[in-house]
């Protein structure tokens, strides 16, 4: 496979469990690289802490794995810097949208550059299972013995109303159509985000008694339809899959290159 | 000779430090009393092709400016008490991965909200200490514009040098006062860039592998050499390890590289120090009024000495215990409970000789003040 260039394979194993979803990604988004013909050197991936901060050491990109909640900081400065680098940030819901929320909404804001990954499995797996603010009310966590009592965010509406430009939902399932999302939203010139469902039968599954990653996976295939398919409007509880948002806005990067363009001619303050 | 003179706020003696030195990146949050400091960069470094960026908190802050460093950049961001807390975590990660970097805290009273428009010397400590783990710190500060301006520089320089953050402690006062700055021509202050990697496309990069001297040659992020950076304890390719072997030597490494050079990190002024039986240590604004009462004291004869500290951390201890070696009383003038003369009292050979003049009230300590202590210590009352 030519896509196993993009592999350091000097670090494997992975740590991630059997049956986790995320070997899946890291395959689907690789896949979407090669599609691409990115080469190496123009790629930094930027992630935080977590499981799926993981995939940035088993990838052979320029890699920063950094805090919890702060990868989208980071990226910034890397990206403002260097505009023309590609710049993949792959997150974990709790990752993204917890300690990382504020980060996420105004880089959305920003319209920068970036393409945002959220591996979604709707649990804390690193720490052993605590609940996240995609567990879903009712749900159970190592932290909500008796049931999750808050509502999870809807990630796809809470990107488009931050202001992100691409905003798409796939899952571990859909692989090609999430390979295919990846591409497209590496493509987009602004701030794109992905949310991939990601199964982790480890905890979320044993806890919420959803089987084994093949049982959890066939649930993303019978609870999921394209979007706007007749399906929904027999069944409003599946979840839409597909590119929601796709516009073309003016870049922060490129707006910033107008704004300096434009200072150098003025007269010097 | 024409000289660029300039009537100017501490805080733009910072900006032009650091515009001298380099910067091409800043990423900041606006904070009293340091928001002059994005307010004039956001102006400055457009013009000039630089980055200036707002960012959502001083959290987010820190962050862009590591990530921009990566990619080669010479960076900075400035804050105060509050915000500098926030930078803690990141502070570390910094440490951690060894990337340059300059943070700019210019003091207020604390805690918490404190008084923000109140001058205070209350995060020494914070600055050694504040993130959590074993580690070494650089911290340097000033007392007038001509030295802000050139421990900027300096800032960026031993940022560079030693591939660490380096932490810039100003004040209140020192950042809201204006006074009278010359700009040095260019090349008057020699400017460090950092070591970068010789090794070849193609041939193997070990990003956390020292060389003989100690020093780990850097390769900008988007160039040849694709590595990996973490925060966890990591072997020479930048890649996580719980090695206990790996672990020990990076700790090692990250404390030695500093500490063992706190010799040549070591910035201080000394003012009639000679025969001085009565030493004063203190530095930023503090130094200011502690310099007029030295001053004072010698126009009467009497044998009073200044030992004005720039290098903070590492502490000069080496320093400190040559020169208060003749010393009958050692009195640490500093706007706080005392965060620097515990520092002296465990570097000098008479502890108990040590005394401190401080005010934490959020005005300046005057150099009646000082005298008042002076009085006091030697028996002669206020």
């Amino acid at each position: 496979m030519a896509m196993k260039k993009y592999l350091r394979e000097r670090f494997f194993p992975h740590i991630w469990c059997p049956g986790c979803g995320h070997g899946t990604v890291l395959n689907g988004m690789l896949r979407a690289f090669e599609k691409l013909g990115l080469s190496r050197n123009e790629v930094v991936m930027v992630s935080g802490i977590g499981c799926s901060a993981r995939i940035t050491g088993y990838v052979d990109f320029h890699t920063l794995h950094t805090l919890h909640g702060r990868a989208l900081a980071f990226a910034t400065g890397v990206k403002m810097s260097l505009p023309g680098l590609t710049v993949v940030v792959p997150m974990g819901d709790g990752d993204a949208l917890a300690i990382g929320g504020n980060h996420f909404i105004h880089a959305a804001r920003r319209n920068i550059d970036l393409t945002a990954l959220v591996l979604n499995n709707r649990i804390y797996g690193m720490t052993g299972g605590q609940y996240s603010p995609a567990t879903g009310y009712g749900c159970l966590a190592t932290t909500a013995p008796f049931g999750v009592i808050d509502h999870g965010f809807d990630i796809v509406r809470l990107s488009e109303a931050a202001g992100a430009t691409f905003v798409a939902r796939t899952t571990t399932y859909h692989v090609q159509e999430m390979s295919d999302i990846i591409g497209q939203a590496i493509l987009h010139e602004g701030f794109s985000v992905v949310e991939i469902m990601s199964q982790c039968p480890t905890y979320f599954g044993r806890k919420n008694r959803q089987g084994d990653a093949v049982e959890m996976m066939r649930r993303f295939k019978e609870n999921t339809t394209p979007i706007g398919s007749r399906d929904k409007a027999d069944n409003p509880d599946l979840i839409e899959r597909g590119i929601f948002v796709q516009k073309e806005l003016p870049e922060y990067c490129s707006e910033y290159q107008k704004m300096m363009d434009q200072a150098m001619k003025g007269p010097s303050p | 000779m024409t000289h660029d003179l300039r009537f100017v706020q501490g805080n733009e003696a910072c900006v032009e430090g650091a515009l001298y030195a380099g910067l091409e990146f800043f990423a900041g949050y606006p904070i009293t009393p340091s928001t002059e400091i994005a307010e004039h960069l956001s102006r400055h470094l457009p013009v000039r092709g630089g980055r200036f960026i707002q960012m959502e908190d001083e959290i987010a802050s820190i962050c862009a400016i590591i990530g921009a460093s990566l990619v080669g950049r010479k960076v900075m961001t400035a804050t105060s008490g509050p915000g500098f807390s926030l930078m803690q975590e990141a502070l570390g990660y910094a440490v951690m991965t060894e990337i340059p970097s300059v943070i700019v805290n210019v003091q207020r009273g604390g805690p918490s909200t404190g008084n923000p428009t109140h001058v205070s010397q209350g995060d020494i400590n914070q600055a050694r200490w504040g993130t959590h783990g074993d580690h070494a710190i650089v911290a340097l500060t000033a007392s007038n514009h001509q030295d802000v301006f050139a421990m900027t520089v300096e800032a960026f320089n031993i940022a560079e040098t030693y591939r660490t953050p380096v932490i810039l402690l100003l004040d209140e006062v020192i950042g809201h006062m204006r006074e009278a700055l010359r700009i040095p021509a260019q090349g008057e202050i020699p400017l460090v860039d950092r070591l970068r990697t010789s090794v070849k496309e193609g041939v193997d990069y070990h990003p956390y592998l020292a060389r003989e001297d100690g020093r780990l040659p850097m390769s900008d992020f988007g160039g040849v050499h694709r590595y990996n950076v973490t925060g966890l304890f990591h072997d020479m390719w930048g890649f996580p390890s719980s090695n206990p072997k790996v672990v020990h030597g990076l700790i090692r490494h990250l404390v030695d590289k500093i500490n063992h050079n706190a010799t040549q990190l070591a910035r201080y002024k000394e003012y009639f120090l000679d025969d001085a039986r009565t030493v004063l240590i203190s530095y930023g604004s503090a130094a200011r009024s502690a310099l007029h009462v030295v001053r004072k004291a010698r126009s009467k004869g009497d044998r009073m000495g200044l030992l004005e500290l720039q290098t903070l951390w590492p502490f000069p201890r080496s320093i400190v215990q040559d020169r208060c070696h003749l010393a009958r009383r050692i009195l640490v003038v500093e706007m706080n409970m005392g965060q620097i003369a515990e520092s002296v009292r465990a570097a000098v050979d008479h502890p108990e000789r040590v005394f401190l003049a401080n005010r934490v009230d959020g005005e300046l300590i005057t150099p009646t003040n000082i005298r008042d202590f002076l009085r006091v210590i030697q028996g002669e009352g206020v």
